[in-house]
């Protein structure tokens, strides 16, 4: 089986290219609570990174150190070779954050055009609306605004200024599964045009359809590191549905097995790879039926992670 | 890409003066506008030294003399100086708990945004409104309330009012900076009432009970109210001076304080 550490050392990446965003070695505490420990992040340029967890899992609290809206109680945070919060670096940087309230009084164009003043070469205002799919609200105030628009606006702040580097925490939740595929799609083209991207999921589904890297964080610490495709090779790979004479012992020492469940009078076996656990099957069952083989899903594949970090802290 | 990028001109990305401005006047604007279009703000801040002055000033006690003027004009200065105060404790207090509170600040704070903007606007539009509301007072006691005033006198009254706002703008900072998003209104208005009372804001102070008397010159209301009084003819002769130390004082005590919790805010994160 692959080990943790073979993920993480993995020398070559898919995209090789400048680091521009980095956390070396960070921890952040809060009070007595450790959000971060000891967390190592890259994010090279040109890549869409995405930074998976569950609630409380210190995503948030990588972004805004990386935004330098707190610093870190140990290690280093690098943007663009500097301190995040260098002038220089807040004009190459945009940020879209969990925001509870927004001045509800103000216009979508007047909040964007606002945000756009602060920027070198801004887009085009009427870029900028249509980019985040606010054709027709510019005249809207923000606080009449349903969630999935207001989100949208938050969006269009991050990317007005045209910055080079852009955070977006969660940028999805609250968003219809259309709004959702628009601001993919225009994420894509922002990746194409040569930015950057860090985002935080909860979407697994998200994390696969754009990141060209996952970082999965559990209670504050990295546990896995890699391509979507790694990720989910890293746990399930593949998953065997069939109903089987064989005993489950035996099912669980065929090569490659990693987990073995019984479900409905069948088994659900996970596998790294499929093939030959279906050799040992039929040799061993002539008669075995049902079969079905599905690629896990970065869902289980995530599960599977963080289930395994939370046995291993039981037994340290 | 980025290799090429990460290794702009640095001139490229300096804001010419006038990129700056730009940026100053924008943020005012739209603080302006912003609060403007709030009715519990606006309106709220406004209305209530008018409706005390139309009633208390004009209506109830017509042709007396408090303090050697009319009431007409002492209630003109003293409320002015309520109606600046509320309007500074209201937009930094809770507007700065609220935006600090829950992300806004922070959004802001990622942005190339100068931070002297965000705090410079919201102490301009503090000005704005107490302008207009002086303004108010002073057009209302003129035409109904028999109020004298030289234009020099009217003009001095109406810019030490602007001016003090300044320093409730600082104590509103610190407000902002330690209360939360939700409790902030209830602070103001338990400072913000009693401190207006107890300095001699609604009735003169030699009619406050002895003991709030003598505790009124602590106050930093009771200053900015002798100072604008002294404007419509109250305590003529009396140094102006050390009523501005004493404003001064506690202003830099308000940033001292707002100081402490900007730093706090910087290890902790919100929301």
């Amino acid at each position: 089986m692959e080990t943790l550490d073979a993920i993480l050392n993995r020398p070559s990446r898919s995209i090789a290219s400048a680091s521009v965003a980095r956390l070396s070695g960070v921890s952040k505490n809060f009070g007595a609570a450790r959000a971060l420990n000891n967390v190592d992040l890259e994010v090279c340029g040109g890549e869409v990174v995405a930074v998976l967890g569950p609630n409380g899992a210190g995503k948030t609290t990588a972004v805004k150190l990386l935004l330098g809206l707190a610093s870190p109680s140990a290690g280093t945070v690098g943007v663009f070779g500097a301190d995040p919060r260098t002038p220089l670096n807040r004009l190459r940087t945009g940020a879209m954050l969990q925001v509870g309230r927004v001045p509800e009084t103000l216009q979508v164009q007047e909040l964007i055009n606002l945000f756009s003043s602060y920027y070198m070469k801004p887009l085009p205002i009427r870029e900028t609306v249509g980019a985040a799919g606010l054709q027709g609200l510019e005249k809207r105030r923000f606080g009449v605004l349903s969630g999935g628009q207001k989100q949208r606006v938050l969006f269009a702040l991050a990317i007005c200024g045209d910055p080079d580097l852009l955070f977006l925490d969660e940028p999805t939740v609250g968003l219809d599964v259309e709004a959702r595929r628009m601001l993919w799609d225009e994420i894509r083209r922002l990746v194409a045009r040569g930015k950057t991207v860090l985002l935080t999921t909860h979407y697994l589904q998200e994390a696969d359809a754009l990141a060209d890297r996952v970082v999965v964080i559990n209670h504050g610490t990295v546990i896995a590191e890699g391509t979507p495709a790694e990720i989910k090779a890293r746990t399930a790979g593949r998953q065997i549905r069939c109903v089987t004479r064989l005993p489950i012992a035996t099912v669980c020492s065929f090569p490659g097995v990693m987990e073995v469940r019984s479900d409905r009078g069948a088994f659900v076996i996970s596998a790294t790879v499929a093939e030959p656990v279906l050799r040992e099957l039929f040799r061993g069952d002539p008669e075995v039926s049902e079969i079905e083989v599905t690629s896990a899903g970065l869902e289980e594949a995530f599960l599977a992670l963080t289930r395994d970090n939370e046995s291993k802290e039981v037994q340290s | 890409m980025s290799a090429a990028s990460a290794t702009l001109p640095r001139a490229a990305m300096e804001r010419s003066f006038s990129h700056t401005l730009t940026i100053y006047v924008k943020e005012t604007k739209y603080e302006f506008l912003k609060l403007l279009r709030l009715p519990t703000y606006s309106v709220s801040i406004i209305l209530f030294p008018v409706m005390f002055y139309v009633l208390f000033g004009l209506l109830l006690n017509r042709g007396k003399e408090a303090d050697g003027v009319s009431v007409a004009a002492y209630l003109m200065a003293s409320y002015g100086t309520f109606g600046v105060m509320g309007a500074s404790l209201f937009a930094f207090g809770v507007g700065v708990a609220g935006e600090r509170g829950l992300g806004w600040l922070q959004l802001k704070r990622a942005t190339p945004m100068p931070p002297f903007a965000y705090f410079l606007a919201k102490t301009l539009v503090c000005m704005a409104f107490s302008f207009i509301i002086v303004l108010l007072l002073l057009t209302l006691g003129i035409s109904f309330g028999g109020v004298h005033l030289a234009f020099a006198q009217a003009a001095r009254l109406v810019a030490t009012l602007v001016v003090g706002a300044g320093v409730f703008c600082a104590m509103g900072l610190a407000i902002g900076y330690f209360a939360g998003p939700t409790s902030a209104a209830a602070v103001v208005n338990l400072t913000y009432l009693p401190l207006s009372f107890a300095s001699g804001l609604w009735i003169p102070v030699d009619m406050l009970p002895s003991f709030l008397q003598r505790v009124a010159p602590f106050l930093p209301p009771y200053h900015l109210g002798r100072l604008a009084l002294g404007n419509v003819g109250v305590g003529r002769g009396g140094s102006s001076f050390e009523h501005w130390e004493a404003l001064m004082g506690f202003a830099f005590i308000c940033l001292g304080i707002a100081r402490l919790g900007f730093q706090r805010d910087e290890g902790k994160s919100y929301g």
